[in-house]
């Protein structure tokens, strides 16, 4: 293990975790077992996608949902690169990126979070040009169940 | 002058405008700079605290009415609101104000904003209290600031319109050149050149130091009166003529990632039943107050209240047209980014002093301004004509 790896390891201990409500706990139940599904109507008439989660559809109002799985691709619609002053977990590892992804299934839900090399690596592992508005992404899942991002062409 | 009014239209006025000084740290509480700012506002209009039956502030203001009401000796209160959204909240405290009066519920109303932001601690810091429902979605991926979340936003209208930095530039040159103007504000003889902007430390890319407002202690207040009772004060009135809040369909805060059309804020929602109220159109207002916790608010805002097409904010602070003697002189006191951050309290009085020709970056002849609260919350606005 390297020194880096080391750092991240400590730092990860220190994220922020979801602080999750009843219409978001769905989505992290199903995060933690690998799965990226999203709160739909279940109305037979309706079926409309939506993000965040909560208790009727604004389409129909129906209070009838599912969580319909998602194929995890998507594109990077926008993204930031955080510096200090930061919570000192996230400033330990900053300049990181964070990113919104737009799904392949529903462009108009933008999900937030990491362009990473792999399931578990640190917020900086990809370098900054390799980021661009438009690259395609895939989920992945780290070892906390928190949803991360992977570059479909690394 | 009797004016001919429909709802709230020029039905109230600005009578009075009070501040403390502004600074990275004052030795008063909050509780103390509020009332210095309400009786320094009451003061200026001429009118008694005992007089006063109305409040309004933000629900994020600290000081409350009870402590507020007795420690500065108002009357009987019969109407009191706070609005909710930080900055969003600015101009809608002045809003309740006005319909309250115009409709009878009140005579006399203060709004008031007293925040020690400068010297306490960072919201965002506080772990255990996150914003309830998007927080998590976007905190434990590291998206922890308001100037990560407008960042975001930012990048995203930069690729799609092909605004630029010296665009962003543009507003915090025009903020910082009048609060070299105004010697109460923080910035007052400190001037911004474009190479300490480019070579400032970043903050969130794409927003670098000189894209983030101040942050200050200090207090401001202004006192609404009917049309009526207006003329009677000590200074010129300032009609309050035509307000608005916004809060648009599919609408997520700050984190407005979840919808059709992200870079349409609450701004558009605010402007169509601004203008939609008002006797005259964005082409006629004279000076703008437009709130500017971060740069691209000013580019975003422009296009939402109508001062340009969509994509074209940026292009529309160039050629020094947010400077004085430009198509649309912006924030003469300096602004949140310049003068003082006390969530946008400090653009209200500014436009009440425009109109009343006391500017220290005065606009000749100026009797239209528009006032806006913060863009990317749920918002509210304000135009104001002398």
């Amino acid at each position: 293990m390297t020194e880096s790896d080391i750092r991240h390891l400590k730092s990860v201990s220190r994220y922020l975790t979801p602080v999750i409500d009843d219409d978001g706990a769905p989505f992290w139940q199903y995060a933690a077992q690998g799965e990226l599904r999203i709160q739909a109507c279940a109305a037979p008439d309706c079926g409309e996608l939506r993000f965040p989660p909560r208790p009727c559809c604004p389409y129909c109002q129906s209070f009838e949902s599912e969580w319909r799985r998602m194929s995890g691709k998507g594109r990077i619609w926008s993204y930031v690169i955080p510096h200090p002053p930061l919570l000192p977990a996230y400033a330990e590892q900053a300049p990181y990126n964070v990113i919104a992804v737009e799904l392949a299934e529903a462009p108009r839900i933008r999900l937030v979070g990491n362009l990473v090399s792999g399931p578990d690596a640190p917020l900086d592992s990809v370098a900054r040009e390799r980021i661009r508005i438009g690259a395609k992404v895939q989920v992945v899942f780290d070892g906390t169940g928190l949803p991360r991002w992977v570059l479909e062409r690394p | 002058m009797a004016r001919i009014t429909s709802g709230i239209k020029d039905a109230t006025a600005i009578a009075g405008i009070g501040q403390t000084p502004f600074a990275k740290q004052l030795p008063e509480s909050e509780k103390a700079l509020a009332c210095r700012a309400i009786l320094a506002a009451l003061d200026d209009a001429g009118i008694s605290p005992s007089e006063v039956d109305a409040l309004a502030s933000y629900t994020m203001e600290e000081t409350d009415e009870v402590e507020v009401a007795k420690a500065v000796g108002l009357g009987d209160l019969t109407f009191f609101s706070k609005v909710g959204y930080g900055g969003g909240g600015s101009c809608a405290t002045v809003a309740h104000l006005a319909a309250a009066i115009a409709t009878g519920q009140a005579t006399v109303g203060v709004a008031w904003r007293s925040r020690k932001r400068g010297s306490g601690p960072r919201p965002w810091k506080n772990t255990a209290a996150q914003l309830p429902t998007p927080a998590q979605w976007t905190r434990p991926f590291g998206l922890l600031r308001p100037a990560d979340e407008i960042a975001m936003l930012t990048r995203r209208y930069m690729h799609e319109y092909g605004a630029t930095r010296d665009h962003l530039f543009n507003v915090a040159l025009a903020c910082r050149n009048r609060a070299n103007q105004n010697p109460q504000a923080i910035m007052y003889e400190r001037p911004l050149t474009r190479d300490m902007y480019m070579t400032s430390r970043w903050i969130s890319e794409p927003l670098c130091l000189f894209d983030n407002c101040l942050e200050t202690d200090g207090a401001l207040a202004c006192v609404l009166v009917s049309a009526e009772r207006a003329v009677d004060c000590r200074r010129r009135p300032v009609y309050v003529h035509s307000a608005a809040q916004g809060l648009p369909a599919q609408h997520h805060g700050m984190v407005n990632y979840w919808n059709d059309d992200p870079l349409t804020g609450p701004a558009w929602t605010a402007a169509r039943h601004l203008w939609k109220h008002a006797d005259f159109t964005p082409e006629d207002v004279d000076v703008a107050q437009i709130y500017d916790a971060f740069t691209p608010l000013i580019p975003l805002s422009l296009e939402g209240y109508g001062f340009c097409g969509r994509g074209e904010g940026g292009a529309f602070t160039e050629g020094g047209a947010l400077e004085i003697g430009g198509r649309l002189p912006l924030n003469t006191s300096g602004g949140g980014l310049s003068e003082a951050y006390v969530h946008g309290f400090n653009l209200i009085n500014e436009g009440v002093k425009q109109l009343r020709g006391a500017s220290t970056a005065q606009v000749p002849g100026a009797a239209t301004c528009l006032v806006t609260a913060g863009e990317g919350v749920p918002t509210s606005a304000l135009l104001l004509r002398s």
